[in-house]
């Protein structure tokens, strides 16, 4: 079974976020980058299904030169092997030329029966390319997946919904996306760590597609982010201490909720 | 004339609050522009529900109607609101950010090659141009993002964040003829978990608990509260990674991003990645032992005090006043 894990490198979820000077990006200072956590889920599940039936795990990612460092650690999992398309300053943001640019280089790689990407990048947060890269693939794809079983041919798959879940059947190939709640990821060996250092990666460029990265974020453009903010930050709000009088502090707070914030 | 399409959804033949929501915006933005509104519904025996949309602003409403529609599909309903897309030409497509907004959303952008500006929190229609804002890196960040040129672009609107408003109106029904649409990821059946209590993804109140609650069973005092509210249960992700509870509860950075009018947050100290998922909310309350919690900087109002006393001695408030 082959199968296709297209990761994103993200800042940490613990990082503050800054604009950048160009006003419509962040402030890449000093931030520490991981593999998106939702990729974590789509990568193990990926690992446990070639540890069962076989096959090959690839990655690919679309980032800047920083994203190799992604990868390396993507491959000191498990896995055999990996694509690096470099760019995606330019586009990034924009789901639809993201989407076409991997669903290029999954073309450019190989065939694959399951396509496994996290339910969202954590920073764009767009929760997109799953659904567009399956689309632009021509393939079936169940989003948001929280319960994956792999049969001959075909998988079962449980997708999130509100207050539920649907059980959706579809044919290989297909591509899911992965939610937390689909396994636990596993922590890289050491082993894994040297074992991933002698695996090549391949780097590409958008133009290696037959695409330009122009173009994508020109006049093809899905989309653009024209400026980045910061929400207002909040300030002086009521703080009634209730170590003393918890039933006194809790009938404060239900009138101040009624009659100041009308909350309720 | 430019119109705004505006998808809507339905479970069980009805519509759901979000899309009417999205619908409003619509007519809102379009009445300033001089803009038309059009809706598409889509499902099995819904037809019914059409003529309603017409108070909220649509001036047309596609419908597609078949057996085969009665379940959601991304591929189905790609197919047919592309038929709609076809019969009006809109300038823009309007979905509600939901589970299946989100998933229709990028299967359908993707089939018309047109972008796609998820998760929106207030748009704005100026020179015949659509611009819209969305919280990035969970809401830590707020973008402001411009369609390409391709149309017509979809957004998706947060749930709960636009007011839908009956204006009054009749709309136009037009039955789209049957369509061809190869569906291959079928819904076989749909599970609910959780007794079928509300979502914190829709809730207009939230009441969650984290590490400070100390146990799995503790999560009764929060369920007793939001009762009593009439809102869902939420959970930092201490509570979710201890197990004390399922993660379709998570607010925060991996879990989800909400927006409700109320969140009460109850023994969750405030760790950034929680903070970026409700700190968009309208009121805030934090109920929490320790003064100096990172929560109690984003909160409105706060308690600093034991969980266990107040939150029964809260419940039992919020009875009497709402009685």
């Amino acid at each position: 079974m082959n199968l296709c894990v297209l990761t994103a490198h993200v800042p940490d979820t613990a990082s503050v976020i800054k604009v950048g000077a160009a006003g419509n990006r962040i402030d890449e200072t000093g931030l520490k980058w991981i593999i998106s956590p939702y990729d974590e889920y789509a990568m193990e599940e990926a690992l446990k299904l070639k540890e069962a039936r076989g096959g090959t795990v690839t990655y690919i990612t679309y980032g800047p030169a920083r994203a190799e460092a992604g990868l390396r650690e993507c491959l000191a999992r498990g896995g055999d092997a990996a694509v690096h398309v470099k760019g995606g300053e330019a586009t990034f943001g924009d789901a639809l030329a993201v989407a076409r640019v991997l669903a290029a280089a999954v073309r450019k790689t190989g065939t694959f029966d399951l396509i496994l990407v996290g339910v969202k990048g954590v920073g764009s947060d767009n929760g997109l390319v799953g659904a567009m890269v399956a689309e632009l693939l021509d393939i079936p794809h169940v989003a948001g997946v929280t319960k994956l079983e792999v049969g001959e041919g075909s998988l079962t798959a449980h997708r999130e919904i509100e207050g539920g879940a649907e059980v959706v059947t579809a044919p290989l190939p297909c591509c899911i996306t992965a939610q937390k709640g689909l396994n636990e990821p596993r922590y890289p060996s050491l082993k894994g760590i040297m074992a991933a250092k002698k695996i090549p990666i391949q780097a590409l460029s958008v133009a290696d597609l037959g695409l330009d990265e122009g173009t994508l974020a020109g006049a093809e453009a899905g989309c653009r982010w024209r400026a980045l903010s910061l929400p207002p930050a909040k300030s002086g709000g009521t703080i009634i201490p209730g170590e003393e009088d918890p039933a006194g502090a809790a009938r404060q707070l239900a009138t101040l909720l009624r009659e100041q914030a009308k909350a309720i | 004339m430019a119109c705004i399409l505006t998808f809507v959804e339905q479970r069980d033949g009805k519509v759901r609050k979000g899309s009417l929501e999205a619908l409003s915006e619509a007519k809102r933005l379009a009445t300033a522009a001089g803009w038309d509104v059009c809706a598409v519904l889509v499902g099995s025996g819904i037809e019914g529900e059409a003529t309603a949309l017409g108070s909220y602003g649509a001036s047309a409403v596609y419908v597609v109607d078949e057996e085969r529609f009665a379940r959601y599909s991304a591929e189905g309903y790609a197919a047919a609101v592309r038929a709609a897309v076809e019969r009006c030409q809109p300038e823009a497509l309007f979905l509600s950010a939901t589970a299946l907004g989100r998933d229709l959303s990028g299967r359908l952008a993707a089939r018309l090659l047109v972008g796609c500006i998820p998760d929106v929190t207030a748009l704005k229609l100026a020179d015949g141009k659509l611009e819209a804002v969305r919280p990035v890196y969970s809401g830590k960040a707020l973008a402001t993002v411009e369609p390409g040129g391709a149309k017509p672009v979809v957004f998706t609107l947060r749930p709960n964040v636009f007011a839908a408003e009956a204006v009054g109106g009749t709309a136009r029904i037009e039955k789209l003829p049957a369509i061809p649409a190869d569906i291959r990821a079928v819904v076989r059946e749909i599970v609910a978990t959780g007794g079928g209590e509300l979502d914190v993804a829709e809730a207009d109140i939230i009441v969650s608990g984290g590490r400070g609650l100390k146990g799995p069973e503790n999560f009764a005092l929060i369920k007793a509260l939001a009762d009593a509210l009439g809102g869902a249960v939420g959970a930092s992700r201490a509570a979710v990674d201890a197990g004390w509870i399922d993660h379709a509860h998570q607010v925060g950075q991996t879990g989800k991003v909400v927006s409700p009018s109320l969140y009460v947050a109850c023994g969750i100290s405030g760790a950034i990645q929680h903070l970026a998922g409700m700190s968009s909310s309208k009121i805030i309350v934090a109920i929490n032992k320790d003064p100096e919690a990172p929560i109690f900087k984003v909160a409105d109002y706060g308690i600093v005090g034991d969980l266990f006393q107040v939150l029964p001695a809260l419940t039992e408030e919020i009875k009497k006043l709402k009685s």
